[in-house]
């Protein structure tokens, strides 16, 4: 395929924006459009469930793109508005205002957007927490101190606002389906340190139990639990998972399966990549295939997949990342890398977990695959590289000392 | 170039410390150390690569 001249990145937001800077240093000076269905520029999210929900910052601390930067970049944006559809043949992205978009080159990055309790109607006080108008609307329910806060879910984003209306002085329940929080992700010794913390932070944590009803008129006024018990409450948020934003592509022709399906190189289809929280491809690292929605895979994958637009077929090189995310809640600092499931054998090299402050490491086969810890990040960082080299478990255990 | 890392923004996640650890070290107490202040321009892509991967956009680069 000739270079391409003219590039439409769909999603504004970090991985779209690491496409645009990345076009943009490899000396790609063709157009680009950015299309983003909320009306902002791009901005961060992490502090959404953290600083900015707690009142710390304001809303012009969460700009990912300074004015400078950004008349740099030279971008088309087209902001608020919705894309539809995607004409493989074309290259083009039609637009909920009826326009559309044509283009030698796509990416995809249209991220995902909350996922909310089925059959539950729209009321006053519920909330899921994925954009900024989400976190402005709950921000102003916290303002106005309800009496009791329920999460649901007790996920990252469900503790993140857990710990953080604690910290506001509220009253926190938070309902968890499986018997230990996180459990599936980090396996049931550690998901209990993080169960244990958030008691001792006097948060009210069921476990074991679901979500029977929302209940209320026009606000929320309770819970009701499977459990037959009812938890008063004037502010819910859900706090249970993302979906990849994908439906805006059934008829495209790709391959959606849990998000778009990549190949190795992030490439969806000839001129077609996907980066981000809807991307899905073989990570070859870890010889599965991988959808990530971690703050530092945007940035790294947006920038893969806007140079895979840029290379020859059979030039580009496989992404092949160790994921990596942190999860700050009350004075932790929860770091993960690489995979850990629910049955790997876990192993604390450092620290302590009565403490809260250790590192853990996993294993699969003879090698380490993961690393959890609690205030430990040094220790991560280096862990993240040996699971990036296939270090054996020997080797890994090991080099905690070193 | 000058590497310049906002102390108060800093939570040590020790992202930089993976890209560059010829600049960047977050030592056993968990606080970050700048190692070379004025690296060589042949480190300015890496040094932006952290600055961009920084969970706290607390690093930068100053030109003087």
């Amino acid at each position: 395929m000739p270079a391409p001249r003219s590039i439409t990145i769909v999603g504004a937001s970090l991985a779209g924006l690491n496409a645009a800077e990345a076009l943009r240093s490899a000396g790609y000076d063709g157009a680009i459009t950015m299309i983003g269905a909320e009306p902002d520029l791009p901005y961060d999210r992490p502090p959404l469930s953290k600083h900015y929900l707690s009142g710390q910052w304001d809303r012009d601390r969460l700009d990912l793109l300074k004015p400078d930067r950004k008349d740099e970049l030279n971008i088309e944006w087209r902001l608020g508005v919705r894309a539809t559809a995607l004409d493989l043949a074309t290259r083009s992205v039609t637009l909920d205002d009826g326009t559309s978009v044509p283009g030698d080159g796509v990416v995809i990055a249209t991220g995902g957007s909350a996922r909310s309790l089925a059959g539950t109607a729209s009321l006053g006080g519920l909330h899921t927490l994925r954009t900024i108008a989400d976190a402005r609307d709950l921000r102003k329910d916290l303002d106005a101190v309800p009496s009791r806060v329920v999460v649901v879910g007790a996920g990252f984003i469900g503790a993140e606002v857990a710990a953080t209306a604690r910290e506001r002085g509220l009253e926190v329940t938070m309902v968890e389906m499986a018997a230990v929080p996180l459990g599936h992700a980090i396996g049931d010794r550690f998901g209990q340190v993080c169960a244990d913390m958030h008691r001792d932070h006097g948060v009210d944590l069921r476990t074991g139990v679901g979500v029977e009803k929302i209940e209320g008129e026009e606000r929320v006024t309770s819970v009701r639990l499977t459990d037959g018990s009812t938890v008063e409450a004037d502010v819910v948020v859900v706090g249970i998972g993302c979906a990849p934003a994908t439906d805006w592509l059934v008829d495209s022709g790709l391959t959606i399966d849990n998000g778009v399906v990549c190949d190795e190189t992030c490439l969806a289809a000839p001129g077609v990549v996907a980066a981000g929280d809807v991307a899905r491809w073989p990570n070859g690292l870890f010889g599965e295939m991988m959808r990530v929605e971690h703050w530092d895979n945007a940035i790294e994958q947006g920038g893969v997949a806007a140079r895979r637009l840029l290379a020859a077929d059979g030039e580009a090189p496989a992404y092949q990342p160790v994921p990596w995310f942190w999860s700050d809640q009350y004075d932790r600092k929860i770091q993960m890398a690489g995979r850990i499931g629910p049955d790997d054998e876990m192993v604390v090299v450092d620290g302590s977990t009565e403490d809260r402050r250790f590192t853990a490491i996993a294993r699969r086969d003879d090698q380490v695959v993961g690393v959890l810890a609690f205030n430990r990040p040094r220790l991560v960082m280096k862990y993240k590289q040996l699971i990036a080299q296939h270090t054996s478990w020997a080797d890994a255990l090991a080099a905690a000392d070193s | 170039m000058r590497v310049v890392v906002d102390f108060d923004l800093c939570e040590s996640n020790a992202v930089c410390m993976n890209i560059a650890p010829e600049i960047f070290e977050v030592r056993d107490d968990d606080f970050l150390y700048i190692l070379d202040e004025t690296p060589a321009e042949s480190m300015r892509d890496r040094l932006e690569e952290a600055v961009r991967r920084c969970p706290k956009q607390a690093i930068a680069v100053a030109e003087d």
